[in-house]
This record gives structure tokens, sequence and C-alpha cells, in this order.
């Protein structure tokens, strides 16, 4: 990658990030009404949200880079397919943390096993399950190819909770598109303000990733070097 | 807990969790730069020897 790419990557992602987060919280505290009847709590659905559509695309990266390691070879699949898990690990922590914060005034309770609720939380094991293969297994190219499988076969659980509170009778509401069909957004002013703040959130996973794979890469550049000097 | 203290629990958590990861991230990158900085300059002494 050449050295402007960088610069930019370095400069500008992290900036537009800012810039997208100051405005979602502008949005999600000033501007957008709140919700009649959960009232000023449900504001959390416009961070929990967009956490949990990026926590899938991390994931999802995650199984076409270990498909494509796995298909093709090569370490810059498999860097971004961990940097990728890494990141989504952290975005679905963050998911079942705001979950249950807002769970708890609304339903009576932090935590449910509801199908929503618990497939989430299996999606949360099988990634954590991937990185410490990948902690235990150390930098050989064994390791990676077994966590790449995983990688693969755990994002079938994606699609699942996306279908879950149709599947299966749940209490986890149905917002962006509701049982019944059509969008649960009362008003305009609330699909705009998720809209800022999903791309606030793509723009950080974004900066994230580019982070995340800029310090495998400099990893496997300090393994070749070790290499270098134990052979000299 | 009021409700508007569930809120802002919520999004400090957030910050809080995106802040450290960063954190870590951003740590982890200088302290493996300076791992290859040094090899680099053990290996350009052995090249002068």
């Amino acid at each position: 990658m050449t050295s402007s790419v960088r610069r930019l990557a370095d400069s500008v992602l992290p900036a537009a990030a800012l810039v997208a987060m100051v405005a979602a919280l502008y949005m999600v505290f000033v501007y957008v009404p709140s919700d009649r009847v959960q009232g000023i709590v449900q504001r959390i659905f416009y961070f929990h949200v967009p956490l949990a559509i990026v926590t899938f695309l991390a994931f999802g990266v995650t199984a076409v880079g270990s498909a494509l390691f796995l298909w093709r070879g090569g370490r810059e699949w498999d860097r971004l397919a961990h940097a990728s898990a890494e990141i989504g690990m952290v975005l679905c922590t963050l998911v079942l943390i705001t979950g249950p914060i807002w769970a708890r005034p609304i339903w009576g309770t932090w935590w449910t096993w509801d199908a929503r609720l618990t497939t989430t939380l299996i999606l949360w094991l099988i990634y954590a399950a991937y990185l410490m293969m990948r902690t235990v297994s150390g930098p050989g190219e064994q390791g990676a190819r077994y966590a790449a499988i995983l990688g693969v076969v755990g994002a079938v659980d994606i699609p699942i909770i996306n279908r879950s509170v149709y599947w299966w009778r749940t209490i986890h509401p149905a917002v962006l598109v509701t049982r019944e069909g059509g969008s649960g957004l009362s008003d305009p002013r609330m699909g705009l303000t998720l809209g800022v703040s999903f791309t606030a959130i793509l723009l950080l996973f974004a900066w994230l990733l580019w982070l995340r794979t800029e310090s495998a890469r400099l990893r496997d550049a300090l393994e070749d070097m070790r290499q270098q000097v134990v052979g000299q | 807990m009021t409700n508007l203290g569930f809120l802002f629990a919520a999004y400090t958590a957030v910050w809080v969790g995106v802040f450290l990861y960063t954190l870590v991230l951003a740590r982890r990158n200088r302290a493996l730069q300076r791992e290859i900085d040094e090899l680099h300059e053990l290996l350009e002494r052995r090249e002068v020897r």
C-alpha cells in the first residue's frame, strides 16, 4: 500500500469518524424527539442498533477474510479476518452491555433468555472462541487455518439473529422492519438520526480496522525480521 | 436509577469501551514500531561489521 493512502487513512478516517460522532451525539440528545411510550431511555436505540449492525458487518468481514484465506492463502486475508473479529468482539460486547441497560427500565429485567438475546450471546461466544484459538495457537499457519474454519462457520449465526424476531415469539422489538412490515420509526427525524449514528459507527469501525490491520502487518514484519536476525 | 441515568450509563459504556480499545491499539502499535526500529538498528550494525 502506498504511503499516501496510508497517510490518508491515518488522518481522514479518524477525523471523519470524530465529526460524524459529534453530529450523531447532537442529534441523539438535542435534535430527535423522545419516543411517546418509552420516553428518553429509547435514545439508547440510536447507538445500540448501529453497533449491532456493524458487529454483523465485522464478523461478516471475518467470515469473508477467513474463506479467502482458506481458498487462496495469503497472510493479508488472515490479518483482515483476525483484526475484524477482534473489533467485532468489542462492538458485540457493547451491544450486550447497552441492550440490558435499555431493557431494565422497559422490560423490568436486565436479561431474559429471549431468542435474539440468546443468539447474540452465542455469536459473542463463537468469536470469543475464535480469538482464544488465535491466542493459544500462536503465529503458525495451522492455528490460523483452524480459526478460519470457525470464522466462516460462526457467521451462520448472523442471519439467525436477524430472523430470530420473526421466527420465534420474542419480546425483543423489531423496529427497522416491524413484524407486520413497514418501519417502526414514527418520526422521520428518528430515521435521520439513526442514519447519522450508523455512519458514525461505520466510520469508527473502518478506522479501528485500519489501525488493527496495521498492527498485524507490523507484527508480521517483526516476525520476519526476527527470523532474519536468527538466520544471520 | 432514573431513566436519564440508564441513558447516561449506556452512552458512557460505549465511549469508555471505544476509548479503551483505541488506547490499547495505539499502545500496541507503538510498542511494535519501537521493536522493529531496534531490530533494524541491530541488523544495520551487523551489516557494517
